[in-house]
């Protein structure tokens, strides 16, 4: 067994004439941190959404532990109890307070008793330093906290892998850091995880890979290392000269 | 005209004080002005009641403290049926009804809100249903209902009292706007909020019932109580099938009694009835307006 979770296949998205993703093709290994880098409108969270199953494709393939996505078989809620994916907004659910937040998933997707999932829910919860935060609603929390609570809850489902859509986008500057020092601990966990980032120190520490989007195509990818000192091409020398 | 600090600030004292008419309802002043105000409103309408030129008229006719004693308790040698005992009518219909449309109307939102593409015929259906059931006049509703029924002559269905076919037809009627306000409820739940239920693998039934409908529920309350307001004054118009509801008891008091003290008596009740709703609705909203108020 190889040890490919995701794979892309020359992804094509369009939306009506706009075609958004022009033949992507990217492949996402175990324990591996691939970075999606790119301006704003180039495609990062169409890419991220297809994976997931919330948009369909028009062209290509996207395969998921070895089984076509685009297979008529698949169940769309299978796939995603497999992906965990974090949003620019929290979205967490207001009407919930913290656990039950973090519960709702294995409770009702899962089908898990709810003892059982009560205690990982808590030791997700202190790992972030939240425990004691449990029974309070979303809405008294800072929106770091907010944002560190939708990344547990979706590693309460035990995911394979995470998507993750410029989750530090919505958030005021002093709040990024605790956000970002969460996913570099996860990355050295060993999560894989598919990262949207506008925060290039973070791609360079904590991406294997980093690959550089513009206009729905994947222009270049490779370490931070190349990407960052030694680039192919022009086009993302002079988008990491911008975003310096 | 300069823009220099210095000479903004050396122009004379700005003036504090309110206009003179503003000065009089201020601080206790405003205390004796609404008393003055609500006596004036008093007065005048006692005047109104006592010197119209069809004042004492009016007075006997629906003030007649006797005679609305007499239709409340009821007096049947002069045929008179009683309406605190008509009232239990009303009251039951209503009740039942809320019942019946809260299913009905959310399930009519549901399948409005579906997905799956086996549910296309019924929602177009419902879609219909609720255009329809709009655009007709609750009353003419009840007609239809309440004489259709018994005219099919069915061998169940066709035989059941008139309040009944009250409550089919209000449950029918009410179900539409209900299951309109409802939708509203649903679409205001923010996209995100779908997103992130289906992206933790929730079905859509899971996410309608655990994350999208306790959101639009909450957010829907008021309106959906003041249907109902609607709907417990609207068993009223049951009485034109003939059922013994308090309208109906009234008008026959009235009719026994040649005197309108019957129709004051129902309002009273329905008065009592209605108000612990409005304000309990007006209690949710402003609780509803401070909790936003405090978030934001
Ligand atoms: N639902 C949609 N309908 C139509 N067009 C869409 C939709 N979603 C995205 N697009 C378009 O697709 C393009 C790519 O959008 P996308 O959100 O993937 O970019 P992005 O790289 O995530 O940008 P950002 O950094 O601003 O988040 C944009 O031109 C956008 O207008
Ligand atoms: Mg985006």
């Amino acid at each position: 067994m190889t040890n490919v979770i995701l794979e892309l296949d020359s992804v094509v998205k369009r939306f009506g004439e706009n075609e958004v993703l022009r033949g992507i093709s990217l492949s996402l290994h175990r324990h591996e941190v691939v970075c999606l880098i790119g301006a704003s409108g180039s495609g990062k969270s169409t890419l991220l959404r297809c994976a997931n199953l919330l948009e369909t494709i028009d062209g290509g393939t996207i395969t998921l532990f070895g089984q076509s996505l685009g297979d008529a078989r698949i169940d769309p809620n299978l796939v995603r109890r497999h992906i965990g994916m974090v949003f620019q907004s929290f979205n967490l659910f207001p009407h919930l307070s913290v656990l039950d937040n973090i519960m709702l998933g294995p409770i009702y997707a899962l089908k898990r008793k709810r003892a059982d999932v009560h205690d990982e829910a808590l030791a997700l919860l202190d790992r972030i330093g939240l425990r004691e935060r449990a029974d309070e609603f979303p809405d008294r929390l800072s929106g770091g906290q907010q944002q560190r609570v939708a990344i547990v809850r979706s590693l309460a489902m035990q995911p394979s892998l995470l998507l993750l859509d410029e989750v530090t986008s919505a958030l005021d500057p002093t709040l990024v850091g605790e956000v970002l020092d969460l996913l570099t601990d996860l990355a050295h966990h060993g999560t894989t995880m598919l990262i949207a980032t506008h925060e290039m120190n973070f791609a360079k520490d904590v991406s294997h890979q980093i690959a550089f989007l513009e206009k729905g195509v994947l222009v270049e990818k490779g370490t931070p290392d190349q990407m960052f000192n030694d680039p192919t091409h022009e086009a993302t020398r002079k988008f990491l000269e911008r975003s310096r | 005209m300069s823009l220099d600090a210095d000479t903004e600030l050396s122009g004379e004292v700005p003036r504090l004080f309110g206009s003179k008419r503003s000065q009089l309802f201020a601080g206790r002043r405003g205390i004796v002005a609404s008393s003055m105000s609500i006596i004036v409103v008093v007065v005048a309408l006692a005047l109104i009641l006592f010197r119209a030129p069809g004042a004492a008229a009016f007075r006997s006719y629906f003030m007649n403290f006797h005679d609305m004693w007499i239709s409340w308790v009821g007096d049947p040698k002069a045929g008179i049926s009683a309406m605190r005992d008509a009232l239990f009518t009303n009251i039951w219909m209503f009740m039942i009804a809320e019942v019946l449309i809260l299913f009905f109307g959310l399930s009519l939102a549901w399948i409005r809100f579906s997905q799956s593409p086996v549910l296309l015929p019924f929602r177009i259906l419902a879609t219909v249903y609720s255009d329809i059931m709009r655009g007709i006049p609750i009353i003419l509703v009840i007609a239809i209902v309440g004489e259709g029924l018994p005219a099919l002559q069915l061998p169940f269905v066709s035989k059941l009292p008139l309040a009944v076919y009250g409550v089919v037809a209000l449950t029918l009627g009410y179900s539409a706007y209900v299951s309109e306000v409802l939708r509203a409820g649903i679409y205001s739940v923010p996209n995100g909020q779908l997103l992130a239920a289906r992206s933790l693998g929730l079905t859509h039934r899971s996410t309608m019932r655990r994350v999208i409908l306790p959101q639009a529920v909450r957010t829907v309350i008021p309106p959906l109580l003041n249907d109902f307001i609607s709907l417990q004054k609207d068993t009223a118009l049951v009485s034109a099938l003939g059922a013994i509801e308090i309208f109906q008891a009234a008008q026959i008091s009235q009719g026994a009694l040649f005197n309108g003290g019957g129709l004051v008596v129902a309002s009273i009740f329905f008065i009592v009835l209605t108000v612990p709703m409005t304000r309990f609705t007006d209690y949710l909203m402003a609780r509803d307006r401070t909790r936003r108020l405090a978030n934001s």
